[in-house]
This record gives structure tokens, C-alpha cells and sequence, in this order.
């Protein structure tokens, strides 16, 4: 047993915060992909022929039900054996991505359900088609509806980004792995690691808070 | 294939057996920890404010490698196992805890306030009038949460126990043959998905009130 001390941590700060930025930069471009495919997956599952709503919907359940971690090796380590050969970040982005557009498909075809259907008569009687109804009108109103939930996946979306650290993308986990290899330190480092996690938590909550009041305002 | 398959086997019933362990270390901790954040000193109310925060705003993996990785340094020495049954319990308690003062808050007040004015002291109240009623509307909320674990519980397999993820890991370094392996795994997380949402429905039909 050794002391704590955690001035080990002051020489690899530069490194750590490189693996914080490039966590918040996972974090958003995978949120991105789960919210538009979220969208995506909802209107295929409500309006999408059968043959085509099947299949995505058995694709939804195999990513519900299967942890996000195994999803990740199949995507890295899986798809090389099918020929199709992708760079870890983009593995990461594409595997979180899905991951949680099928969690937001989920609360968006909800809210897609949830929508006055005078609405959609409303716009279908003044010409519009059935495509524009669903762009303009109907879509708009079910995303500003569950914004709150979408935001709580954006959250979870942060913390399990620590995950693609196994397939080696150089995030904030994979920083703290590499300072703990030259000086022996996890507690320190991994203590350190999850203050930072706790802080882009912190403002991302902030940040999601100001665009509610924002959605909530422009009613 | 099959002469992988009885591992695999071996390796799920590990999967089911931390499952198990951590929901019951979790659940025991969501109690004291909604429990602590419900109650009148304000010294319990921080901690339990500062337990569910903390847990549920840092990664579960990283609290998984301070516990392995970091406890010897503080003269904690956990086989893998242990380590990972205790985070992924003390992970998931912090969730567990905010369904449970969810469902307790959720109980219309007139009923506190009525047990209170016929002379039920505030345990009475709690004990006889408000936990059967909250329990009912716990049963879903803390059965997304023990999905949620079945799933989290991969996690353990970056601590080294040997679980269903770290099994099929192992196979793929002598097999060469991810899709399948994986294929396999993901098939035996959605049967044990499958059953623990099953189990939650038939226990909210059981205590559903019509």
C-alpha cells in the first residue's frame, strides 16, 4: 500500500483534457447520429411497408436487448470478417450511435403516436401531402414533446462513451489508461478521470437545460 | 460451434450469478439511499444526495477500474469477481434509489397527510399506507434498471471475470470467427433480457390495482 498523492496527476494534464475533448467530440457526433437515426427508425417502424418496418424493428430488438460493449466487438472485430474493414473512432461513433438512436426511436415513435391526429387532418386539408405532414408538422411537434427524455439519453450517451475505450480510441478513459501505464497510479488517475466525467456531465445537463427553456419558450 | 457452446453456457450462469449479487447489494443500497435522501437530518440527506450524484454521474466502467485497479493503493484487494459484483451493485443502487423515492413521491400526499391526522406515527404511515401503494408503481421502473444491470454487467469482463463477454472474447482469439462467436453471446443476453422482462410484467400484472 502507498500513499495517495495526487500531484502524479499535474504532469499528464494536458492528456487528460485531450481525452475530455475528444469524449465531449464522441459525445456529440454520436448524439448526432442517435438523434437523426432515432428519427429515422421511428418513421420507419409507424409508416414504413412491412417488409421494410420487420427487419428494422428485429435490428432494434437485437440492439435493446444485447449490452452496448458486445455491439462494439461486433462492429470492430465482427464486420473485418465480412470484408468490411472500419477505423476505430468511426466504430465507436457508429456502434454508440445506433446504440442509443434505437433507445431515442423508441420514446420519438411514442411521441409521433402522441400527437393530436386534428393536427395531421389540419395540415392533410390544406394540401399538404402526406410526406410534408409528417416534416412539417407532425415530427416537429413529437421531437419538441420528448425533448426531456432525448436529453436523458444524450447523458447516458456521455457516461457509456467511456466504453469504446476498449476498442482503443483515445478518449478520456484511454488517456487515464495510458498516464496509469508510465506511473503505476489508477486510483489517482481514475479518480481524476471520473471528476472530469462528473464536470461534462455537469455542463451538458446545463446545456440541455437552457434548450428546454428555449423549446419550452418558443411554444 | 458446439464444441464451444457448453462454455458459453457455463460463462451465461456467471453472467446470472453477478446479476443476481449486484441487484441484491443494489437494491439494499437504493433503500438506505432514497431512505437517507427522504429523511429529516440533513447530515443523511447530503450523503444520499451526494451517492446517487456522484454514481450516476460518473461512468460505471470507471467506477469499476477505482474499485479493481485503485482499491489496492487504498489496501482494498478484491478478487474480480467481488470488485465487480460491488460497483456494478453500488452503480446500478444509485438509479435504483431514484425509482424508489420516484415511486414513494408519487403517492398523493392526502394519504400521508389522512394516516398522519388518524394517529399513524411517520414509520406507521410510511410502513403501513404508502410503501404498499409505491410499491406497485416501483415494479417497472426498477425492472428497466435490472435490464439495464443484466446488460452493464458486460462491463465486468474489463476486470477479467470470466463472464458470458469475456468468454466470448477468449473464443474469438482461437476461433477466428467473430460474427459467430459474438452472435452467440448476443443471442443468450437477449434470452436472459427476454425472461427478466417477462418476470416484470407477469409481477405488474400480479400487483397491478384492476
Amino acid at each position: 500500500m502507498q500513499g495517495l498523492a495526487f500531484t502524479v496527476v499535474a504532469p499528464y494534464w494536458d492528456l487528460l483534457l485531450i481525452g475530455a475533448w475528444w469524449t465531449a467530440v464522441l459525445t456529440v457526433s454520436a448524439g448526432a447520429l442517435s438523434f437523426v437515426g432515432g428519427i429515422l427508425f421511428a418513421v420507419i417502424v409507424l409508416y414504413a411497408p412491412n417488409i421494410v418496418a420487420y427487419p428494422v424493428r428485429a435490428c432494434m430488438w437485437v440492439f435493446m436487448g444485447t449490452p452496448l460493449l458486445l455491439q462494439l466487438f461486433l462492429i470492430y472485430f465482427g464486420l473485418v470478417q465480412i470484408g468490411i474493414d472500419i477505423p476505430a473512432l468511426a466504430a465507436g461513433i457508429v456502434g454508440l450511435g445506433l446504440h442509443f438512436a434505437v433507445y431515442n426511436a423508441d420514446i420519438i415513435r411514442a411521441g409521433i403516436v402522441a400527437v393530436d391526429v386534428g393536427q395531421t387532418e389540419g395540415a392533410r386539408s390544406i394540401g399538404f401531402g402526406k410526406w410534408q405532414t409528417l416534416r412539417h408538422v407532425v415530427i416537429p411537434q413529437a421531437i419538441r414533446n420528448t425533448a426531456p427524455p432525448i436529453g436523458g439519453n444524450l447523458i447516458a450517451l456521455l457516461k457509456e462513451s467511456s466504453i469504446v475505450s476498449v476498442i482503443g480510441i483515445a478518449e478520456l478513459v484511454h488517456s487515464a489508461q495510458l498516464a496509469i501505464s508510465e506511473t503505476f497510479r489508477p486510483f489517482e488517475f481514475y479518480i481524476t478521470a471520473a471528476a472530469l466525467y462528473y464536470i461534462l456531465n455537469l455542463v451538458l445537463e446545463a446545456a440541455l437545460r437552457l434548450f428546454e427553456r428555449h423549446v419550452e419558450a418558443s411554444r | 460451434m458446439q464444441r464451444v457452446f457448453p462454455f458459453f453456457v457455463e460463462a451465461a450462469s456467471v453472467t446470472i450469478e453477478i446479476t443476481v449479487l449486484a441487484l441484491i447489494l443494489g437494491l439494499a443500497a437504493a433503500s438506505l439511499a432514497a431512505a437517507a435522501k427522504m429523511s429529516r437530518s440533513a447530515i443523511l440527506r447530503t450523503i444520499g444526495t451526494l451517492y446517487v450524484s456522484l454514481f450516476r454521474g460518473t461512468p460505471c466502467l470507471i467506477q469499476l477500474f477505482v474499485l479493481y485497479f485503485g482499491g489496492p493503493q487504498i489496501g482494498i484487494n478484491l478478487e474480480p469477481f467481488t470488485a465487480g459484483v460491488i460497483g456494478l451493485g453500488l452503480n446500478i443502487g444509485a438509479y435504483m434509489a431514484e425509482s424508489i423515492r420516484g415511486a414513494l413521491v408519487a403517492v398523493d400526499r392526502g394519504q400521508t397527510e389522512a394516516a398522519r391526522t388518524i394517529g399513524f406515527s411517520r414509520f406507521q404511515t410510511l410502513r403501513k399506507v404508502v410503501l404498499p401503494q409505491a410499491a406497485r408503481l416501483m415494479i417497472r421502473p426498477l425492472g428497466v434498471n435490472t435490464v439495464a444491470l443484466l446488460k452493464g454487467s458486460a462491463l465486468v469482463s474489463t476486470i477479467s471475470v470470466v463472464e458470458l463477454t469475456y468468454t466470448a472474447q477468449r473464443f474469438i482469439g482461437s476461433t477466428y470467427k467473430p460474427f459467430e462467436i459474438f452472435g452467440v453471446a448476443a443471442l443468450l443476453y437477449m434470452i436472459m433480457v427476454y425472461a427478466v422482462a417477462r418476470v416484470v410484467d407477469l409481477l405488474d400484472k400480479r400487483f397491478a390495482i384492476i
